[in-house]
């Protein structure tokens, strides 16, 4: 058929449909919700897998992170002292055999309170080398990070959040203030953006100060005493993390892996623990495509109810006008006039369907986000996907209708009452 | 004159169940150009049988029929729509306009499956309707015009395509004696235009406006009326 012939039987298409409007409707409500539902569920699991990604990102891709676990069998026990963790033996082991790696950064942590003007709040105590800077992506505000003169010097001096800045300094952002960290003063250099507050396990913290890890050494020595249920325990801890930077992402599992062999030999408690970013991006991808074939496979379902529902109705719709087609191969259609028509008709009603359940599945999302607070992402992939889906259910569907009305016999058709 | 329909020797045997029925028996006719016929009988006698055998709607079990001297059961399907659309146009004892669609539409049904354009139809819709008398009704659908008014808009959409030939099945069957010749008279100014026109009844006050009449019952041909003389089979 002709562009022409084509426009003028969409026309006719949708006059019938709207002969029958309440009918059209309620067939078209199975593709609505199909349709609707692919585009909401896509929104929302692109909206949660983006944010998942986002985090591993924000701990970085080229980024590998060794931390201290407590060893299985000191976590029980009467013993009271443990020494365990991560020591500057390995940091030195690594930072002479991994030549991928570009930054080397140590780190101890020390969960504790500061106190300025008295004003008091728990703090998370960072005591790292200049170039942990580097690795976070919280830009300084104000003032200056942590040099490497500090550290020779062990210097008293420490980089906080704006938070900590905000609720300590009493609102003066102002550097060159004392704090009082644990029971030393230390002298505000630098004020950096606060991290997003997300989870207890995350790399950074709102409620992060940053001192020299000399320093730290020096002031408050290796080893942390708490006191528990009357009894006390004394934990020895050379270094709490050990962050590698490689050069590139290829590098990541390679330096990963020789990393754990090196530090493998020292530790037979298996009290250290490597994580990395990459991989576990690559889990999320992976967990995410398995996510989005189960969404598909349940979409496509309620796909197929939807095109059933159409086939049923167009089948209908060929018996009601049996007469009609009659008339039309009287005058002179051929078969092929009569399959167009109807497979036009039908692909109009299921676009129609879809393009409706297209509105409803960009507006469901929004809906969502404003009371859920779940991120939510319509991409045009999607909205792509349920079209051409919509339109190809119709055709499919509109197949078997379409033959059934072209085979009519003329005069068996035309004698129908 | 020269024949347009030639049937030669045909039968047609259907079943109704499980009774065989033999709606044609060796049946041979000719149909000139340019005639005005009506086939009589009573119901059941194979006129309207043989009406949808000439109009390329029903295949005869044997013998063949000829239109314009070609045999029409050596044509596939899409041949015969072709032969319908181009030669033929049928008007029938119910009108069979499509409710859904205006008179203009219905009136240049063939004409869309000729692949006329939008506007080249709106123009003839206009003359065809005027030619029946409709110019003011393009715009209506069928239903909200009477019976007599249907049926010729339905006669107007037979002319659409200017066919050589047209098959009418009981025209005045569904309207008053009034209107009914209203449309006879139509009718037979079309045939006076030269069109053949074939057509089954069985009221003899509308068979008389036809030129020649042939007379069918039980299959066979019973009698045909031709203006000059009339012979008895």
């Amino acid at each position: 058929m002709r562009h022409q012939a084509i426009v003028k039987t969409i026309q006719l298409g949708l006059r019938s449909l709207w002969l029958h409007k309440l009918r059209s409707c309620l067939t078209m409500l199975g593709l609505i919700f199909g349709v609707g539902s692919v585009v909401t569920m896509l929104a929302v699991g692109e909206g949660a897998s983006q944010q998942a990604i986002d985090k591993i990102r924000k701990l970085g891709a080229t980024n590998i992170i060794i931390s201290t676990e407590v060893p299985k069998a000191k976590q029980k026990g009467r013993i009271r002292m443990k020494i365990f963790g991560l020591t500057n033996k390995d940091f030195e082991s690594i930072a002479q055999t991994c030549d991928r790696v570009r930054h080397l950064i140590p780190a101890r942590i020390i969960n504790t309170q500061s106190m300025s003007k008295n004003r008091l709040k728990d703090i998370r105590l960072i005591g790292t080398k200049a170039n942990y800077f580097q690795l976070i992506d919280q830009p300084l505000l104000t003032g200056r990070t942590l040099l490497d003169f500090d550290l020779e010097q062990r210097a008293q001096v420490c980089v906080i959040s704006e938070k900590i800045a905000r609720e300590l300094l009493n609102n003066s952002h102002t550097i060159g203030q004392e704090i009082l960290l644990k029971d030393q003063y230390f002298k505000v250099v630098g004020i950096i953006q606060s991290a997003e507050q997300t989870d207890q396990n995350s790399f950074t913290q709102p409620t992060d100060v940053i001192i020299p890890i000399s320093t730290m050494k020096t002031l408050f020595g290796d080893s942390a005493i708490e006191n528990k249920g009357g009894s006390t325990t004394w934990e020895k801890v050379e270094l709490h993390k050990i962050y590698a930077q490689t050069y590139s992402t290829e590098d990541v599992e390679q330096t990963a892996k020789a990393i754990e062999t090196i530090i493998e030999d020292n530790h037979p408690d298996k009290d250290f623990n490597i994580s990395v970013p990459l991989a576990l991006l690559k889990q999320t991808m992976e967990t995410r495509r398995m996510f989005n074939i189960v969404l598909g496979a349940i979409a496509g379902i309620s796909l197929l109810v939807g095109g059933i529902g159409i086939m049923n109705i167009m089948l209908a719709n060929v018996t009601e006008r049996v007469r009609e087609i009659g008339i039309r191969r009287a005058i002179g259609a051929k078969k092929i006039h009569i399959v167009g028509q109807f497979l036009i008709e039908t692909v109009v009603l299921s676009v129609l369907g879809g393009l409706i359940g297209i509105l409803c599945g960009i507006s469901l999302p929004a809906i969502i986000t404003y009371f859920t607070e779940m991120p939510t992402l319509i991409t045009s992939g999607s909205i792509i996907l349920a079209f051409g889906i919509s339109a190809s259910i119709g055709i499919l569907f509109g197949l078997y209708p379409a033959y059934r009305a072209a085979s009519l016999d003329p005069i068996k058709a035309l004698r129908n009452e | 004159m020269k024949p347009v329909i030639q049937i030669q020797d045909v039968c047609k045997t259907y079943f109704m169940g499980e009774n065989k029925v033999d709606a044609l028996k060796n049946v041979s006719m000719d149909f000139c150009e340019g005639e005005f016929w009506a086939l009589l009988g009573p119901s059941g006698s194979g006129k309207s049988t043989l009406l949808n055998m000439m109009g390329c709607l029903d295949s005869p079990t044997s013998g063949t029929c000829l239109i314009d001297g070609i045999d029409v059961s050596t044509m596939n399907d899409n041949q015969l729509s072709d032969l319908r659309l181009s030669r033929l146009g049928f008007i029938f004892q119910s009108f069979n306009l499509i409710q859904q669609l205006t008179v203009a539409e219905n009136i240049t049904l063939p004409l869309f499956y000729q692949g006329w354009t939008e506007k080249e139809s709106q123009e003839r819709a206009i003359e065809l309707a005027s030619l029946v008398e409709l110019e003011h009704r393009t715009d209506h659908l069928p239903k909200e015009l009477s019976g007599g008014q249907q049926q010729r808009v339905a006669i107007a959409r037979a002319l659409a395509n200017n066919p050589s030939i047209i098959l009418a099945d009981e025209p005045t069957g569904a309207l008053d004696t009034k209107t009914g010749d209203q449309i006879m008279a139509l009718l037979t100014d079309l045939n006076k235009q030269g069109i053949t026109i074939i057509m089954v009844t069985h009221e003899p006050e509308v068979a008389d406006f036809a030129s020649h009449k042939l007379h069918m019952r039980d299959g066979i041909i019973e009698k045909i009326e031709r203006p000059e003389c009339a012979i008895k089979l």
